[in-house]
């Protein structure tokens, strides 16, 4: 039963919260915590025992065409995500506990984030696509809640409609990829449908498709180009949902799943081919709009972007022990990085602009130090974590696909530029501004958490420390060639951003396209004009003037001129009504008798 | 010699002077008259119906006499309320000319 208490463990918070505290703040943040450091030290416990199993229960049975259980699956796959969510989760949340202090909502706050552990958690140990589905949504519904945590703002209310229609948009193609899996195969349960895969097999382009259909849940949920755009306006939510769920956790869901139908996926070269060069895609195009931008936490979100784009080139480079190995890194210092924002972003009263910024690293100490680990990790400075799960990836590409490689290192070196210009503009050099210079740095019980983190950031890329979690991707003869590019690459960046900013006071370069996020926006939403606002403008010319107006309108309209029209004979003159009476009457007669 | 035509011409006659008093005279009381003078036009008629239907035994048919009777009752008793109404609706109005009686009127 220990899976499902970990498991429920956030949802009964989630409840308890909803129904009981929700006036009583501080005691709502206790119950959440307790419940996340529960689920955490059950998945500890889930995780050291070896053969684990939790009890499954029918949830869905019609005859023997569509059979859903409520199981869980239990490989070292979701056993590490397990500890991994609901250890970056519980460090979140107290977190949280600094960020949050003054917050008007936070017992609403916390009750979300018990509710997205739960549904994070439930995507994990999900042991079919239909379980899977529903907790992706819900998910997908929890992030929108703390999107729009401060719904007053308009621009939170507008970021978390986009993320939810917008993953939406890629869910509508998971869910058709689900149906043809299992109309094929008849099952939903990923050990039954890896055992059926061969009926399938020799229908390559079915198979193609319904690959790249589920994974058009990954491009939403983990915000693949052309979906990446809800991502960066995402950040309107408070910074440690940011952390969480944008950064470390809901974003990999897309990466985790997969991995998790990774059988699947492998079996059609075309769809690796299309899932890699998403992923390449989206990692340059982040990172080249990521040099341009001035808001601290888009930065990071681009960079989130960018890395996911790694990941995904992983999957589609048919590796999932690189994607899970760089998910697994990713998540320890992009949290970190995050929460380390997060702290500067308070200690600033809601200043984002790096502009604003400046000198830093005297004031905010901790801060720094941690953020300077995180973001090593993130341009993959060797002996951080991130440089080891990069180059496995790296080095995959350079052996299966050239031109992917290119890309690839140019993302690294793009990575490097936009990082070290956020670190020399934001925490070096001196405060642009009244309020950096004033800045003091942050509560122990937010920290805490980024100390925590930049330790796992630090460690979390050594095959002494990861090796107990994953299955990390083998060493390669050209192992030795590859990180020396990589490296090459790191420091062309950071040299060429040092060169640069050093002692700047805004930014030297405009580069419009970047700006404006290669337009991407812009194309939407003359895409929506064109089309959707189009179609429905001709149903709202249906509906008003043809189902309206001629059809109630008509029946209505009708019926009340025929009786106006009736009404004009009662003219009210008993004598009138006498007159025509006695002319029926003899008409009547004269019938009678003459006809 | 009487016949039954000349019984009817009259009836009808009758019938016809009540019609057209319910149809051209304004005063209630006066078109209450009128009905009255109608039905007994009918009654008139269905005496000399009576009358002229003589049975083996001799005797007139009774049927229609019987049936006098009853709408001498009826007739009574639609008078008694027709004029209950009109002594309610003087009280209200102020008047029994059927021109001012329009309330029903759209």
């Amino acid at each position: 039963m220990l899976p499902w208490y970990v498991l429920l463990l956030p949802l009964g918070s989630a409840i308890a919260i909803t129904f009981f505290t929700l006036r009583f703040k501080a005691l709502s943040s206790f119950i959440s915590i307790a419940a996340v450091l529960g689920s955490f030290v059950g998945s500890w416990l889930v995780f050291m025992q070896s053969n684990i199993s939790a009890p499954e229960f029918t949830w869905i049975e019609i005859g023997a065409v569509f059979n859903v259980p409520f199981g869980c699956v239990l490989d070292n796959l979701s056993k590490t995500m397990l500890v991994l969510v609901s250890g970056i989760g519980a460090l979140i949340h107290i977190y949280s506990l600094g960020y949050m202090r003054d917050d008007e909502g936070k017992s609403r706050y916390f009750a979300a984030l018990s509710l997205f552990m739960f549904a994070m958690l439930g995507i994990v140990l999900s042991n079919n696509f239909v379980m899977l589905f529903i907790f992706w949504e819900l998910v997908g519904f929890t992030s929108y809640v703390l999107i729009g945590h401060w719904f007053e703002r308009d621009a939170a209310a507008d970021a978390a409609k986009k993320a939810f229609i917008t993953t939406r948009i890629g869910d509508f193609g998971f869910m058709v990829g689900i149906l043809m899996v299992w109309a094929s195969t008849g099952s939903v349960v990923f050990t039954e449908i890896a055992s059926r895969l061969s009926i399938v097999a020799n229908h390559p382009a079915f198979l193609t498709i319904a690959a790249l259909l589920i994974f058009c849940g990954a491009v939403g949920k983990s915000a693949q180009f052309p979906l990446h755009v809800w991502l960066p306006d995402a950040m309107e939510g408070p910074t440690p949902v940011s952390a969480l769920i944008h950064a470390a956790t809901m974003v990999a869901a897309g990466v985790y799943m997969l991995v998790r139908v990774g059988f699947i996926i492998q079996v059609s070269q075309t769809a690796l081919l299309v899932i890699a060069w998403i992923g390449t895609i989206t990692a340059v195009l982040a990172a080249l709009i990521a040099t341009q931008q001035s808001d601290i936490k888009r930065i990071l979100a681009y960079s989130t972007l960018s890395q996911l784009g790694y990941m995904i080139m992983a999957v589609g480079l048919a590796s999932n022990e690189a994607a899970m190995f760089h998910l697994f890194t990713h998540a320890f210092f992009k949290a970190l990085l995050f929460l380390a924002a997060g702290s500067v972003i308070v200690m600033l009263h809601h200043e984002q602009d790096i502009w604003k910024m400046g000198g830093l690293s005297r004031n905010l100490p901790v801060t720094f130090l941690t953020f300077t680990a995180g973001a090593l990790a993130l341009i993959g400075c060797p002996p951080f974590s991130g440089f080891f799960s990069k180059d496995a990836i790296l080095a995959l590409a350079y052996e299966r696909n050239t031109p992917i490689f290119v890309l690839g290192l140019l993302t690294a070196f793009l990575t490097a530029f936009y990082v070290v210009r956020l670190l020399v503009v934001a925490f070096l050099g001196k405060p642009r501004s009244e309020i950096a210079r004033q800045s003091k740095e942050s509560p122990m019980v937010m920290t805490g958490p980024l100390i925590v983190l930049a330790f796992l950031a630090t460690l979390g890329g050594f095959a002494f420390f990861a090796r107990n979690f994953l299955a990390l991707p083998m060493e390669k003869n050209s192992a030795l060639f590859v990180p020396l590019l990589a490296i090459i690459a790191l420091t062309l960046g950071s040299g060429l951003a040092i060169a640069v900013y050093r002692n700047r006071a805004s930014e030297p370069f405009d580069i419009k396209i970047l700006r404006r996020l290669f337009y991407v926006n812009e194309f939407y939403s003359w895409l929506i004009n064109s089309t959707q606002e189009r179609l429905s403008r001709i149903s709202a010319f249906f509906d008003r003037w043809i189902i309206d107006t001629a059809g109630v309108g008509g029946a209505s309209g009708g019926t009340w001129g025929a009786g106006a029209l009736l009404r004009l004979i009662q003219v009210g003159n008993l004598q009138a009504y006498l007159f025509l009476f006695g002319l029926g009457i003899v008409a009547l007669v004269y019938f009678a008798i003459f006809h | 010699m009487v016949t039954l035509g000349d019984y009817l011409i009259v009836s009808g006659i009758l019938f016809a002077i009540g019609f057209a008093g319910v149809m051209v005279r304004r005063n209630l009381i006066i078109i209450l008259m009128s009905l009255e003078l109608m039905l007994n036009a009918a009654n008139l008629s269905l005496v000399a119906f009576s009358r002229f239907q003589v049975q083996q035994s001799g005797l007139p048919d009774y049927n229609a006499q019987v049936f006098v009777f009853f709408i001498i009752t009826v007739a009574a008793a639609e008078v008694a309320v027709g004029l209950a109404i009109l002594v309610a609706l003087y009280r209200a109005r102020q008047t029994t000319d059927v021109k001012d009686i329009t309330t029903l009127k759209f």
